[in-house]
């Protein structure tokens, strides 16, 4: 299977939805001739021209309202939000909006709309160009959110994504563009809001997303020689959650330990502990389920902080065997 | 703080004979009167929506714009049923006036199954999608936030059709109000906007609120042409949104009017109207749009008191049918709470 970077992959299944379907446009700040600030719509200028790759004044509140209005009336638009922290400037239009019509509306509207967003610290952008902010995101009835951790994940996620009848927020994290995969060529789709297990294990149960993803199965591989067995979920769709794999896992393995990148407090991996604290896999659980996020602070810029701020995989490792030797 | 309110001068002809301005518009007698009844029409379904939330049958709040007739006449008569609506919150006129059934309006208002939002949106969310009306909006500037894209979705897919978004004059200090403008500018969008003063944002005066009045400037401010008219003069108001609308159609890109009324009813139903007097009120009923078309019609012997006895009492009746539709129908399904978050 040819391998190509996570960029490579969000890129295609843009480009290959777009020639299928003449609805799906992209929107958003500097896309075309600039291709992106991180360079996912190069070259699709020149081939789907000003009209369909639409770019924007720097009007974020416009740009995902004038998504939101475009999926209304039947289009399939894809918005492109810079960094992550934009969003913020479009919460209006997505949440009171978007999310709210068909409700609002009793059945009778759709709004098939995808937000992409590059999420995540590691760029020394310091505070306001470095957060993840999904579980904002995931409080909204109404919003998919999904965060994919490889390639091969990108890809079907994001086909999936703009197929769906619904608003999507798409989570891009930025330190992964670069990060190659095998992804098979051709069409495949991956269904939202299935998890995927990402390594078999047997001793403790980690939840991770995104950038966690990798840094855990690093931390796993050492471990392993340690005699741990560490079973890695990757959600990989954050909202509807899959709460059942989780809980399937925990049931084997007896510990759970949810590590993300977004502040502790009200982060997602609350959402995970509690969730499965409503499952029979309570049951099973032989030590107290933890959380490893990162810390309640804004991103700082210096790069010694920056990483401070966020879980590495030495925390991961220390975490992990502190669990499993009940020395947390 | 006392606000002297600036003198503002009409870009349209106040309508004073209306034979010749008929003529002009081309409408009939017929028409005139089709008019004038949908007016009253709107003004009923208001009082009875007031009467029926003093009766305690209404769970919610609601907008009423009782007063607003005009502009919602006026306007609706020029939209084509392909044609996209965006409304506010103060919507039921502008509903009315596109042809909505009012059963299913007074059915969404009591929250019952058979309202057009099944009683999941109320008076603040009414929406008919397939009717290409995508709903009135809660949050002021809402609908501003989604017109540039429902344009640009005409645009794109090269058809003949326009959206008209309609917002008071509180959505206009929204900082999406330049955000949309500017788009549509630059984009070309076939996107109405229709900025329907009536005076107050809540109980906020325009004038005081607002750096500069009336609001033309600021969508001549990015290059589309502005209007400022007398909403209350109901053939003024076909006018000058025929222009809009046509202009917009022709694909000549955005055009923005604001049409000059007053609301009679407070805001919500918390209102107590401490920041107006009852003499201003007063005055603004003396010269409401209904008042003046119907004295203009008498003037030019187009209508008479038994003529206006016979119209009242038809609305009233169709009025109060749908009151009966409502209160007949059967409540949604608590246990279907939970559907149509997502499709």
């Amino acid at each position: 299977m040819p391998e190509i970077t996570y960029r490579q992959a969000i890129h295609d299944a843009m480009v290959e939805e777009m020639r299928r379907d003449d609805k799906v446009f992209l929107i958003g700040e500097d896309i075309g001739t600039y291709g992106g600030a991180f360079g996912v719509s190069a070259g699709m200028l020149e081939e789907f021209g000003p009209d369909r790759i639409r770019e924007t004044p720097i009007s974020e509140q416009a740009i995902v309202g004038a998504a939101a209005g475009a999926a209304m009336v039947g289009m399939r638009p894809i918005a492109e939000m810079m960094f992550m922290d934009f969003i913020l400037l479009a919460m209006e239009p997505l949440v009171n909006q978007a999310a709210k019509a068909r409700y609002m509306f009793g059945g009778k509207a759709t709004v098939p709309m995808v937000v992409r967003m590059p999420s995540g610290s590691g760029t020394g952008a310091a505070a306001q160009h470095s957060q993840s902010l999904e579980t904002i995101l995931m409080h909204i009835p109404g919003i998919k959110v999904v965060a994919p951790s490889t390639p091969y994940d990108a890809k079907g996620l994001l086909l999936s994504s703009i197929r769906d009848p619904n608003p999507v927020c798409f989570v891009e994290h930025k330190l992964l563009y670069k990060a190659k995969g095998e992804v098979p060529e051709g069409e495949y789709t991956i269904p939202l809001g299935v998890a995927d297990i990402k390594r078999s294990g047997t001793d403790i149960t980690v939840v991770s997303s995104q950038i966690m993803v990798h840094k855990t199965l690093a931390a796993a591989e050492k471990l392993q020689d340690e005699g741990i067995s560490v079973e890695v979920v990757d959600p990989r769709t954050m909202r509807p959650l899959d709460v059942d794999t989780i809980a399937k896992s925990v049931k084997k393995t007896g510990r759970l330990l949810v590590v993300h990148e977004a502040v502790k407090t009200a982060g997602w991996a609350g959402e995970v502990m509690a969730s499965i604290s409503e499952t029979p896999a309570w049951d099973y659980l032989d030590t107290p389920m933890r959380r490893l996020t990162g810390k309640d602070v804004p991103i700082p810029y210096n790069p010694n902080l920056e990483a401070a701020a966020v879980p590495q995989e030495d925390d991961i490792l220390r975490e992990i065997r502190a669990i499993v030797n009940n020395t947390y | 703080m006392t606000t002297e309110k600036p003198k503002m001068k009409f870009d349209n002809k106040k309508t004073t004979d209306i034979l010749k301005k008929a003529d002009e518009l081309g409408f009939s007698k017929d028409d005139l009167i089709e008019i004038y009844s949908t007016m009253i029409k709107i003004r009923l379904f208001e009082e009875m929506a007031d009467h029926l939330y003093a009766m305690g049958k209404v769970h919610g709040t609601m907008h009423l714009s009782a007063g607003q007739e005009g502009v919602a006449v006026g306007t609706g008569l020029v939209m084509r049923p392909e044609d996209y609506l965006l409304n506010h919150h103060r919507g039921h006129g502008h509903l009315i006036a596109n042809g909505a059934d009012v059963n299913k309006m007074m059915a969404e208002f009591l929250g019952k199954q058979t309202g057009y939002c099944r009683g999941r949106g109320g008076s603040m969310h009414i929406a008919d999608v397939e009717a290409n009306n995508l709903g009135a909006n809660g949050i002021v500037g809402g609908g501003i936030e989604l017109a540039a894209g429902v344009g640009l979705a005409i645009q794109m897919q090269n058809q003949e059709r326009i959206v008209l978004v309609i917002f008071g004059d509180g959505a206009a200090n929204e900082g999406i109000f330049h955000e949309s403008l500017n788009m549509a500018a630059i984009w070309d969008l076939p996107v109405v906007y229709l900025c329907e003063n009536n005076q107050y944002g809540m109980s906020a005066d325009v004038s005081r609120v607002s750096s500069k009045v009336p609001f033309r400037g600021r969508a001549e401010a990015h290059g589309i042409p502005g209007y400022y008219i007398d909403g209350n003069d109901v053939l003024a108001v076909y006018e000058y949104m025929k222009q809009a609308i046509d202009h917009a159609r022709s694909r000549k890109g955005p055009v923005f009017v604001e049409a000059q009324t007053y609301r009679y009813f407070g805001h919500s139903k918390s209102d107590r109207n401490l920041y107006r007097t009852k003499e201003e009120i007063s005055e603004w009923r003396a010269k409401g749009p209904i008042t003046r078309f119907e004295e203009l019609l008498m003037k030019a012997d187009m209508m008479t008191d038994q003529d206006i006895e016979r119209i009242k009492k038809d609305m009233t009746r169709i009025i109060d049918e749908a009151v009966e539709f409502a209160e007949n129908s059967p409540e949604p399904d608590v246990n279907n709470v939970t559907e149509w978050v997502y499709a």
